[in-house]
């Protein structure tokens, strides 16, 4: 069933992507929520949904919303009337071979439409319909994991299903009915053939997933089509009984047979697109030290993965150490070596090594006898006491190549980027060593804190062998440095982590969190069997199986998010964010270019003062640049060890480049230089831009916290005009996200390059926003209506606003007025309210300017980015790159790159802000794209000594290629910023530009 | 199973080779020096003495062999971690033959044999440094890149890190481990350079107690069973300074041990030997 529904389906259904994902969210939420009235309706009977879909969310907010939403994608029409037609082909054909496949798409279909049709009707019939889904899921899972859970399950399935179920048709029926009514469309013949089916799908779209556990046993398990990862995971999580599971994960095949971690924010089926729906249940995230973990569970399920690793001979292991694995295992699969049952042959289950040996099987009998009296999991324990010490133990290998073409592999661990040629390490980046990590088409580059005796950053690039393995690389080490990395103690709820450039982000919880969260785990210890040897860890009989707390946190916070603002649940859901992630875009988008239009009108002279202020400030970035220091190349040369060629780009022609380096001309050049001079050598020239902008908002009130802002809207804006009761507005433009949603897959794809920075300076790290998952329950949150808004930003705040732009920045003096130390940014380039101030301010600028590249003050290193940096270089390889005289370049494009930054920072009155981080109320981030711009906003709310305050944190990425005007978009976000929130101010404005030069065609 | 478990620098076993009369003139060496044969008979007299009388273990001397004068750098002829012994394959062909007669010992101490077949690689032992996590292995003149990845296939459980050497013989020419986690190095450039580079490449912090001289970072660490931290390291008549840094160590038993002649060859107080860690119950 899963590979024909995944690959023969599949076509059909594309249409229906749009519709599928808009909606889907939200069944999920609506779920819950509506079970009680479901129950009661439903005689089914069948227990309530899976805690996954705690998201219970009022509905009665927001129908409206979810019609207007759901309106055009029932428009698509097309995927309406699929359905019918397949299901009457499916009645008359039932013995077709085809029949199964297409039963199931049938099944598939039906149960996503009738969610569909019956969105626009009341709440109720919603939430009634809600259930059922959730419901029929259950049964189907119920079904196949006591019978056929195998290939064809669906044919069988169906005809058990219709009989057994016939008697609940009824109030299908009824439903049907009303969703006729609204649609008119709807065949009425179908009908009748539609009613058993209906029940059995009851009104899901459904496909089956088979997941293989660690132990190698399936897991058969039924879900929406357009279910996100995580329900699928926390489904199979459940089925383990394993609660601490954030260092797993589910992993499938890619169309080109590599393995793939499955997103759990984003829907199943368009990450595996034609892949079968066929997964793997793994170890994401290899504890560095399982003596930590909670539970024995856990250690049994990482032992299960580490010995297939083994046997794979993905962990390489020394004879001994593979027969000392070997021994323990036997321990705990079959307790105390038994002479009289224990003979040689009794090893024949199970695999030590990649190559077992005799005599390895005589080492590990001989090692078993040792181990006389030791429990499973005293035997697990020494087990994983022993793997975690190997050389490669949690180590993500990645093929790439070097600059000179050398086969590397690239090791992405807990502590950082391991670089191996052959068996050797070669290099290592500890992720604090590490800026940026950015890929861009089938390059993959890191960006290098400088060392102590470092004055610039530098950069290694890698080639690998796709776009495709170049962002996954990039992914898992987003989600490594996340994971191990990102969450100190101290700020927990910080675990955030953005990425620029692209949508994804690490969505899971840190290992510091999930410590914690495994600390608060308060069960007996869980029965569980060793599957190859039906070995009993604990027989606690009666040991409840305690329900995923996870899963309820994740409703919890999002009820209380979703309650807020009464909008819709789709919003919220994590699942599918990167459907709502673009709807905001979309919206911001178009302001935006609306904005640019009023832009335009300014008067030309504006335009052209500022942008010459914005030279000039380039030019005094270019001069005041400084020296090369040969010494310092020297050191930094021999430093890094095995890093090959760091070329820095300080105007210094490194001697060891002779190869083909046509940019080295640019060297030292500003990109506005190279821009100019149209060095023709470069075949491409890309600009990133950086702004990061932050805003923060007071509010005299205690404990409220508007929670429209918090829920929302990338913007403040919205959230107030939400109060004004233009929420609809709002909403209207839904269905069109949705439909954008459908088309950010192909852009994500298309999405060619995306960076991440890893190195959260302190107060970046403020700035991150926490995941919705993480937002405080709802008490806390304020009440609706509050009015951050209106009571914050008096109108002075508007005038503050700090402007940088790359060259031109200007700050405002006010910015001290505010009485919060409210670190907003706003980075403007040509605004005319600004331009006058400008000019008082710009030497101050300049002041700034210049002690940034001298002193690289605080704020500056806050942003990640030192002063002025020109960087190019790429390679990585063996060690003795650093004695190397000559480097090619021909593999790997030499990048120059170019950053600089700007920071701004209003005064702060209440200096002690930041450093008292108060109490985190909600955070949030929203990302959304456009063509050549990334936004991403991050709303915090923090309760500090009684008073709420919202910071809100824009971070503009815009992109593209010489032909766009940076400065004249850079302008936009910034009025747009301040257009968006009158009422807060600016308090910090960080301006980030860096240029790249890069050969093309090495793709 | 030993390497996973033993405290670093436990060891029990010590295998070490007689000088032949060769040495004097035969042994190769980087600068040219006029050897005292028998001073430097007496150096190696009480520096097996110390381990075996000294020290407790149990030392198997293999018979000099005057086709090969630089013999008894034992050191160089293997790699031995846990019970994993890897025989080398030495960079001077000269000294290519040295491995056979230890082979044999360490066959008869029940050693997992590993050989290096290919052709192409070249390992000294001395090149290869241990730290009780890893392995750092110099690419020197005497050790290769091929060498150094057999090495990695060798000793699978462990990280191996090559480290340029970029002065002196070998990477242990200028330093060793002088405890755990505790690594003596050399002040020169090249050996400061090196340590960096060990540094950047390990997951591990190690400590660094750096001395004047290079040769004298070369010391010998053993942690035993009765006697805790014991350090054979230069004697202050030879390198003063470089002896008072060792003096430092707390709970250290201190064993400064004359090394004025075999030093002319660039024979320094970890190549005359290899140390094993047999199991009693093994």
């Amino acid at each position: 069933m899963t590979t024909e529904v995944g690959s023969e389906t599949e076509v059909k259904k594309e249409p229906e992507k749009a519709e599928e994902q808009s909606p889907a969210p939200e069944q999920d939420a609506q779920a819950p929520a509506a079970e009680p009235k479901a129950e009661a309706e439903l005689p089914c009977g069948e227990t309530a949904p899976p805690g996954g879909d705690g998201d219970a969310q009022p509905k009665a907010a927001s129908p409206e919303k979810e019609r207007k939403q759901k309106e055009p994608s029932a428009g698509k029409g097309i995927s309406r009337f699929l359905p019918p037609w397949l299901k009457r082909q499916k009645s008359q054909s039932q013995a077709e071979p085809r029949e199964a496949e297409k039963e199931n798409q049938e099944k598939v279909d039906e149960q996503q439409q009738p969610g569909q049709e019956s969105a626009p009707k009341s709440p109720v019939s919603e939430a009634k319909e809600a259930p059922g889904e959730e419901l029929k899921s259950d049964d189907k899972d119920d079904k196949h994991s006591i019978g056929s859970a195998d290939t064809q399950p669906a044919k069988e399935e169906k005809g058990d299903e219709s009989l057994e179920r016939s008697a609940d048709v009824k109030e299908k029926e009824e439903s049907k009915c009303e969703e006729k009514k609204e649609e008119g469309e709807t065949p009425k013949p179908d009908s009748g053939t539609e009613k058993p089916l209906l029940k059995a799908a009851k009104k899901m779209k459904t496909v089956m997933c088979h997941v293989t556990l660690l132990d190698g046993s399936q897991f058969p398990c039924e879900v929406e089509k357009r279910a996100k990862g995580h329900f699928l995971f926390f489904k199979v999580c459940e089925h383990l009984n394993l609660l601490e599971k954030d260092y797993f994960g589910l992993s499938y095949k890619d169309a080109a047979d590599q393995k793939c971690w499955l997103d759990p924010a984003k829907e199943i089926k368009r990450q595996i697109r034609n892949s079968p729906w066929q997964f793997a249940f793994n170890v994401k995230f290899y504890p560095p030290d399982p003596s930590q973990l909670t539970e024995d569970i856990t250690r049994y399920l990482l032992c299960l993965q580490l010995r297939q690793d083994i046997a794979s001979g993905r962990l390489p292991c020394s004879f001994v150490t593979h027969s000392l694995l070997g021994s323990y295992t036997l321990q705990a699969e079959l307790g105390d070596y038994d002479p009289s049952e224990h003979r040689l042959e009794y090893l024949s289950d199970f695999q030590f090594a990649p190559t077992q040996t005799k005599e390895m099987e005589e080492k590990v009998v001989e090692l078993h006898k040792n181990h006389r009296g030791m429990t499973p999991a005293q035997a697990d324990a020494q087990f994983l006491e022993n793997a975690k010490k190997l050389s490669m133990y949690g180590v993500d290998l990645h093929h790439a190549k070097d600059s000179e073409g050398v086969d590397i592999m690239l090791g992405v661990c807990a502590n950082g980027l391991l670089v191996y040629k052959d068996r050797l390490r070669i290099n290592r980046f500890a992720w604090p060593k590490i800026l940026k990590i950015s890929y861009k088409r089938s390059n993959f580059y890191i960006k290098i804190r400088p060392g102590e005796t470092e004055q610039f950053e530098s950069s290694v690039g890698f080639k690998l062998p796709n776009h495709r393995s170049a962002k996954r690389l990039w992914k898992v080490c987003v989600e490594h440095h996340t994971f191990f990395r990102l969450v100190t103690p101290e700020q927990p709820p910080k675990a955030r982590f953005l990425t620029l450039g692209s949508k994804f982000r690490y969505s899971g919880r840190t290992q510091a969190q999930t410590r914690q969260a495994s600390s608060l785990i308060d069960r007996p210890a869980p029965y569980f069997e060793r599957t190859s040897s039906k070995r009993v860890s604990r027989s606690l009989d009666g040991a409840p199986v305690v329900s995923v707390s996870d899963q309820a946190l994740r409703g919890d916070s999002s009820v209380a998010g979703d309650k807020e603002n009464g909008r819709e649940p789709a919003l919220e859901l994590s699942s599918d964010s990167k459907s709502k992630l673009r709807v905001q875009g979309e919206n911001i988008y178009v302001r935006h270019s609306n904005l640019m239009l009023e832009d335009l009108d300014k008067t030309q002279e504006d335009v052209l003062k500022h942008q010459a202020s914005i030279s000039e400030l380039k030019r005094s970035f270019m001069e005041s640049t400084p020296e090369p220091r040969p010494d310092q190349w020297d050191k930094r040369l021999t430093a890094s060890p095995a890093t090959s060629l760091r070329l820095q780009a300080q105007g210094k022609t490194p001697p060891t480049t002779d190869g083909p380096l046509p940019d080295s001309k640019d060297i030292g050049k500003s990109a506005e230089d190279k821009q100019r001079s149209g060095t023709g050598e470069q075949a491409e020239v890309e600009i990133e831009e950086t702004v990061v902008i932050k805003e923060v908002k007071k509010a005299p009130k205690t404990k409220d916290v508007a929670p429209e802002v918090v829920v929302g809207a990338a913007v403040a804006e919205e959230a107030k005009k939400e109060k004004e009761g233009e929420a609809e507005e709002k909403e209207d433009k839904r269905p069109g996200g949705g439909e954008a949603s459908s088309s950010s897959d192909s852009h994500s794809e298309s999405e060619e390059e995306a960076e991440y920075h890893p190195q959260v300076s302190s107060v970046s790290v403020d700035q991150i926003k926490e995941e919705p998952e993480e937002e405080e329950p709802k008490q806390e949150a304020p009440p609706p209506g509050a009015d951050p808004i209106a009571s914050a930003a008096p109108p002075r705040a508007r005038e503050e606003r700090g402007a940088a732009s790359e060259g031109a920045a200007d700050e405002e003096a006010h910015n001290g007025h505010t009485e919060t130390r409210q670190g907003l940014v706003s980075v403007e380039e040509d605004e005319e309210e600004e331009e006058e101030e400008e000019e008082e301010e710009e030497p101050r600028l300049n002041g700034d300017v210049s002690r940034t590249e001298t002193e690289r003050l605080p704020q500056v290193i806050c942003c990640s980015e030192p002063p002025v940096v020109k960087t190019e270089m790429v390679t990585i390889s063996d060690t003795f790159a650093a004695q190397k005289t000559e480097i090619s370049t021909k593999e790997v494009p030499i990048v120059h790159t170019e950053t600089k930054t700007i920071t701004y920072e209003a005064a702060q009155l209440d200096g002690a802000g930041d450093s008292e981080p108060g109490v985190l109320m909600t955070a949030q981030t929203i990302t959304s794209e456009s063509l050549c711009t990334t936004t991403t906003t991050h709303i915090t709310k923090t309760l500090k000594g009684g008073l709420s305050e919202t910071r809100i944190e824009k971070r503009i990425v815009i992109t593209g290629d010489s032909d766009i005007d940076h400065d004249q978009a850079l302008a936009q976000a910034i009025k747009e910023a301040k257009e968006q929130h009158p009422d807060m101010s600016v308090t910090r404005v960080v301006v980030h530009k860096e240029t790249e030069l890069a050969e093309e065609g090495e793709d | 199973m030993t390497a996973l478990t033993a405290p670093f620098g436990r060891f029990t076993h010590s295998v070490v080779r007689a000088i032949p009369a060769s040495f004097g003139e035969g042994a190769l060496r980087t600068c040219s020096a006029q050897v005292d044969l028998a001073a430097a008979l007496r150096e190696h007299e009480h520096y097996v003495a110390v381990l075996k009388h000294r020290l407790g273990l149990q030392v198997v001397e293999l018979p000099a062999d005057e086709s090969l004068p630089d013999c008894v750098f034992v050191e160089d002829a293997a790699v031995v971690c846990g019970d994993t012994a890897l025989v080398t394959r030495p960079g001077a062909p000269s000294r290519r033959k040295e491995t056979e007669a230890m082979k044999q010992a360490l066959q008869e101490l029940n050693l997992n044999i590993v050989e290096m077949d290919d052709d192409s690689a070249t390992l000294d032992g001395g090149d290869v440094l241990f730290t009780g996590r890893e392995f750092f292995v110099g690419l020197s003149t005497r050790t290769n890149q091929r060498g150094a990845e057999i090495l990695a296939d060798a000793f699978k459980d462990y990280t191996v890190s090559p480290v340029p050497v970029l002065d002196g013989l070998h990477l242990k020419s200028f330093c060793s481990m002088a405890g755990p986690d505790l690594i003596a190095i050399g002040s020169s450039e090249p050996a400061q350079k090196a340590f960096k580079v060990m540094q950047q490449m390990s997951d591990h912090r190690y400590d660094k107690l750096t001395v004047s001289d290079d040769i004298a970072a070369n010391c010998v660490y053993m942690n035993l069973p009765d006697k805790g931290h014991v350090l054979l390291y230069c004697t202050s008549e030879e390198y003063p300074e470089s002896a008072k840094v060792f003096e430092k160590l707390k709970d250290y038993t201190l064993i400064p041990v004359s090394n004025s002649e075999k030093v002319k060859v660039d024979g320094a107080l970890t190549c005359c030997s290899v140390f094993i860690n047999k199991k009693l119950e093994n």
